[in-house]
């Protein structure tokens, strides 16, 4: 018994300063550059602290993360968590105090701006689209460089009235091009998402009658290939040929992405030609002062634009009870605003920084928050 | 002395507590406590069985109120024309058939690894290899899903092409196959290696227990080593293997991650194994429409939850009933 | 005896020939084929079960070493984004583990005293039925008891609700049933003698059960709890409801999302290829994926860790009696 008890005091013993070592030798800093701010004398900006909780988009979610690298990196006493629960969760959670900020690739509606004026003080939302993304259309066709695809054709090969590659009308817009006799294989998002609800209110803006379908979040065709989230679409695009899909630009990969239509142009994505789109759009009437919402223009003709585009906005309060969350809400997206955090974000997601005018509009936005009732 | 012939009835009957022995107070009372708290923690858990369904009930309750249209209204993903039932029925339909396929997949592989195991392999190797399999068990499922859905799944394709190419003809392998083979037959699959351990290790404990005199009494029959496992072992282990097959079954029922990484989901009442987007199951659905759902969203997701549940409870059941017709077997003895 | 079961007219001959000895000991060609076949299946089956078991393993190990270092166990993923190549698991772990341990602190106790509840007082109706329910119990979906910790915390706290004791709740639920089953067994298999030795000295009930019988049966119900704690420490959906994702170590289970390993694998993974500048140079287009296996091997060497351990215990802290 006594060889036995003290086995097991060792064993104990043990245990616990394994423990113990593990939770010593972890660090929240593996890139080794906030550390370096800390002791930079000098620095005003060091004094904030406090944690800063936002939920909403996944398609923020990439982004998000060089925003909150490089916020992090200035206010290293700050840690601002973003929880990818998607648009609606984030809204919801915004709305009943759960988190401070929320992201969300559609704007509140009225039932939510209703419930936004308990949620803030003052009753005042904010509402930025601070980050654009065009939506590229992938597909796998290892033979065809270059793939032309007006609205109508899209929406006949993703409603699966156009099911083979060498479809005519696939072969009228692409006539350089060698179209192989492969089934066509449309790859559509699984779960609820902002780029499904964009893509479809593309087709549905520009098609036509070839898309008899509404603008929904929710894919409208079923019984056909799908993935979640744009990591699985890309991946399902890539395992089988023939496929074709839609996706955030910034995973498009090695994959082909094809050109679309605009006016009597052939336009690829590029993040310029995003950006020119959202800045040609009217701003939504009816809103706050500082609730930047526009409307985006997919049927526009103007060249150098890509209207398949994804707008996903930063959502908060215009004013908070709590002095601490509002001063973080004003400085986190002074930071994503800027002109740093739109390059980190157009660095690490491929994202489109958004256009001056829009830039003074927002810091006016965020100028205009306040904290502590 | 009373005492004695007391206690020494087997340990699998309860032991009285009200012994006539002498007891100080202060020990009764704390005697009293501890019983009490015991009991109590045994009644716990049928409390929290039962909250388990209360409280899916309670958060399932707006969704199993409102009608048909409010929740197309309301949740983008609720099928249009459609009620709370229409809505579950082709995702317990598909999760009856994912579930269904891995059985069909697992059971005959598991009762021959048991046989081999029991049965085939060298005395000294039959406990290693039962701690392989036992391995196969700890693998957490998020990792069969990363396995199946990069590495499997493209491996399949050509077996799945190939099978709708000669067998096409059955309904259930019509062309063409789905490329990539997002498809239920591959989930089913990726469960079925899930299970396995599980269905083994019972199926495994049942066999090692077939009567040593039967056995012995066949091959001195002549019987050929087959044979005996045919006369001896299988009639033993029968209701053993059906109970392991319940078991895998419930397992397989309520499996989340590898279904989500591996299928096209659709909702369909499909028998066509090889198409994608025609199934999905009732947990992959949860874990997918969880995030993005609103209350109401939500609501309904905890349904089919609750759906999923009342499936889950009546096989285990209905498995523990078949099991505990065998009262003889039981892991520990 | 043998000679008159399979029939053959050799009783005759007194002194068996080579052609008698044959025919005793072997068996028509047909039958021998059908139990040729049938051993060949079974070897088969136990090659085709070792599949997924060598790829599993093949394919973690192969894709996961790469980045697995002590770097990588030691950060968390705070600051890092897009390709760059740097993060680690730290935060995952620890939350697993944390997250883990309180589940353990909730379900032992229960689980036990249930156990104890069952072998050592539980007779009629109530003991019928925790017994069967717990069986029942075991086969709870895992994304169920993640719904239910959620329902129940929403309740109180709001929906919306993410922080570790939610996750901790519902993987309980899952570990409880483990725990009292595999607690039952080993306390069934202490011997009466050393229960009655103790009453004959007039040793109350209670100290009996804790000085003697659980005295006895302590290592072999510390490796049910390993089992138990591997079975749910690998569970990723209902954390993935519960908990929440988050990229910094919190240490805090009772406020604040917490990231843990299987949730980690499953986001990094779901997370997809890295978007790259043609000209950077320190970006890594699959880092998600590459953490996603790192992370996956982590997670499997701490089960078998897991594992191990608990087999460890039975074997050297278990009495000889009940090894």
């Amino acid at each position: 018994m006594n060889v036995s008890l003290h086995r097991r005091v060792g064993a104990i013993a043990l245990t616990g300063a394994l423990a113990l070592s593990l939770a010593a030798c972890g660090s929240d800093n593996p890139v080794g550059e906030a550390g370096t701010d800390v002791d930079a004398p000098g620095t005003t900006e060091t004094e904030l602290s406090g944690d800063l909780a936002g939920a909403g988009a996944s398609t923020q979610e990439a982004a998000m993360g060089a925003w909150r690298a490089g916020f992090q990196s200035t206010y290293p006493d700050v840690t601002v968590a973003y929880d990818p629960v998607g648009s609606g969760g984030g809204r919801t959670q915004f709305l009943n105090g759960g988190v401070a900020f929320a992201g969300s690739d559609a704007p509140l509606d009225e039932d939510e701006l209703a419930q936004a004026e308990e949620r803030c003080a003052g009753g005042e939302v904010i509402e930025i689209p601070l980050y654009i993304s065009p939506i590229a259309v992938i597909y796998n066709l290892p033979d065809v460089e270059q793939l032309n695809l007006s609205p109508e054709v899209l929406a006949g090969i993703f409603n699966r009235q156009i099911t083979t590659w060498d479809a005519p009308e696939i072969a009228a817009d692409n006539p350089d091009a060698t179209l192989p006799d492969l089934p066509i294989t449309p790859v559509n998002r699984s779960d609820e998402s902002g780029t499904t609800e964009n893509f479809t209110e593309y087709l549905a803006a520009t098609a036509g009658d070839a898309w008899p379908h509404e603008a929904s979040g929710d894919w409208p065709v079923s019984g056909g290939q799908s993935a979640q989230g744009t990591s699985g679409v890309v991946q399902t695009v890539n395992g089988g040929e023939g496929t074709i899909g839609y996706a955030d630009a910034s995973q498009a990969g090695q994959l082909g992405t094809a050109r679309i239509k605009v006016g009597e142009e052939w336009v690829e994505y590029s993040p310029e030609a995003s950006a020119a789109v959202v800045a040609a759009s009217p701003r939504a009437e009816g809103r706050g002062e500082h609730d930047i919402v526009v409307e985006l223009d997919r049927t526009t003709t103007e060249p150098g634009t890509y209207p398949l585009v994804l707008v996903s906005y930063s959502i908060a309060c215009a004013g908070y009870e709590d002095e601490t969350q509002g001063e973080l809400v004003q400085a986190f997206l002074g930071y994503v605003v800027s002109e740093e955090g739109q390059e980190a974000a157009a660095g690490a997601a491929g994202s489109a920084p958004i256009s001056e005018e829009l830039r003074s509009d927002a810091e006016a936005a965020i100028e205009a928050i306040t904290a502590g009732a | 002395m009373t005492t004695t012939t007391r206690r020494s009835q087997p340990v699998g009957s309860p032991v009285g507590e009200r012994t006539p022995r002498r007891r100080r107070w202060p020990e009764g009372r704390a005697s009293r406590a501890f019983r009490w708290l015991s009991t109590g923690a045994g009644a716990l858990i049928l409390l929290v069985l039962a909250a388990v369904a209360l409280f899916l009930m309670i958060r399932a309750w707006p969704a199993m109120t409102a009608g048909g249209d409010v929740l197309a209204d309301e949740i983008s993903w609720f099928p249009d024309d459609s009620s709370l039932l229409g809505f579950i029925g082709p995702l317990v339909f598909g999760t009856l058939l994912a579930a269904a396929l891995a059985l069909v997949i697992a059971t005959p592989i598991s009762i021959g690894i048991a046989l081999f195991i029991s049965h085939y392999a060298p005395r000294r190797l039959a406990n290693g290899l039962g701690y392989m399999v036992d391995l196969l068990a700890a693998i957490p499922s998020v990792i069969y899903g990363l396995w199946g859905a990069i590495w499997l799944a493209p491996r399949l394709e050509p077996a799945w092409q190939w099978l709708s190419g000669t067998l096409g003809f059955i309904p259930l392998f019509a062309g063409p196959a789905s490329d990539p083979p997002r498809v239920i037959l591959t989930v089913a699959v990726v469960l079925g290696a899930m299970i396995l351990p599980i269905i083994t290790a019972v199926c495994r404990e049942v066999f090692l227990q077939a009567p040593r005199l039967h056995e012995e009494a066949a091959l001195a029959l002549g019987a050929t080593r087959w044979e005996m496992i045919r006369m001896a072992v299988l009639p033993f282990g029968r209701s053993g293997i059906v109970s392991a097959a319940m078991l895998g079954l419930g397992r397989a029922l309520g499996e989340t991650m590898a279904v989500l990484m591996i299928l096209s989901p659709g909702a369909l009442y499909s028998f066509n194994l090889l198409r994608a987007g025609q199934h999905q199951t009732i947990a992959a659905n949860i874990a997918l429409q969880f995030p993005e759902a609103n209350p109401l969203g939500v609501s309904a997701l905890i349904a089919t939850g609750l759906a999923l549940f009342v499936i889950t409870l009546a096989v285990n059941m209905a498995a523990r009933a078949i099991v505990a017709r065998r009262k003889d077997f039981s892991g520990a003895n | 005896m043998a000679t008159a079961l399979t029939g053959a007219p050799t009783g005759a001959a007194p002194d068996p020939s080579a052609d008698t000895r044959a025919m005793l000991a072997g068996t028509d060609r047909h039958r021998r084929v059908t139990d040729r076949v049938m051993t060949g299946m079974v070897v088969l089956a136990f090659l085709i079960a070792l599949v997924p078991l060598v790829s599993v393993s093949w394919t973690v190990v192969s894709n996961g070493i790469e980045r697995f270092s002590p770097y990588f166990l030691s950060v968390s993923m705070r600051g890092v984004f897009g390709g760059m190549d740097a993060g680690g698991i730290y935060h995952a772990i620890m939350g697993t583990l944390l997250i883990t341990a309180v589940a353990a602190l909730i379900s032992v106790p229960i689980g036990l005293l249930a156990a104890i509840y069952l072998v050592e007082y539980g007779r009629g109706a109530l003991a019928r039925w925790v017994t069967f329910f717990v069986d029942v119990m075991t086969g709870i979906p895992s994304i169920v008891a993640g719904l239910f910790a959620y329902a129940l915390f929403a309740v109180v706290f709001g929906p919306g609700v993410r922080f570790g004791v939610v996750g901790s709740v519902a993987l309980s639920v899952l570990m409880i049933p483990v725990v009292v089953r595999s607690c039952e067994e080993m306390l069934r298999l202490v011997p009466n003698e050393l229960r009655e030795a103790a009453y004959a000295l007039g040793v109350p009930k209670w100290l009996v059960i804790i000085k003697v019988v659980l005295r006895t049966a302590i290592a072999g119900i510390g490796t049910g709890i390993m089992l138990a704690v591997a079975r749910v420490i690998g569970e990723t959906a209902p954390l993935l409801i519960t908990v929440g994702v988050i990229d910094s170590i919190n240490f805090n289970v009772f406020e604040g999302r917490m990231m843990t390993l299987p949730v980690y694998v499953y986001r990094q993974y779901s997370q997809g290829l890295a978007p790259c500048a043609a000209d950077a140079t320190d970006c890594i287009t699959t880092i998600n994926y590459d953490r996603a296996w790192a992370a996956a091997l982590t997670l499997i060497l701490i089960v078998m860790l897991l594992n191990l351990i608990g087999r460890l215990i039975s074997r050297f802290f278990a009495p000889p009696t009940l090894r």
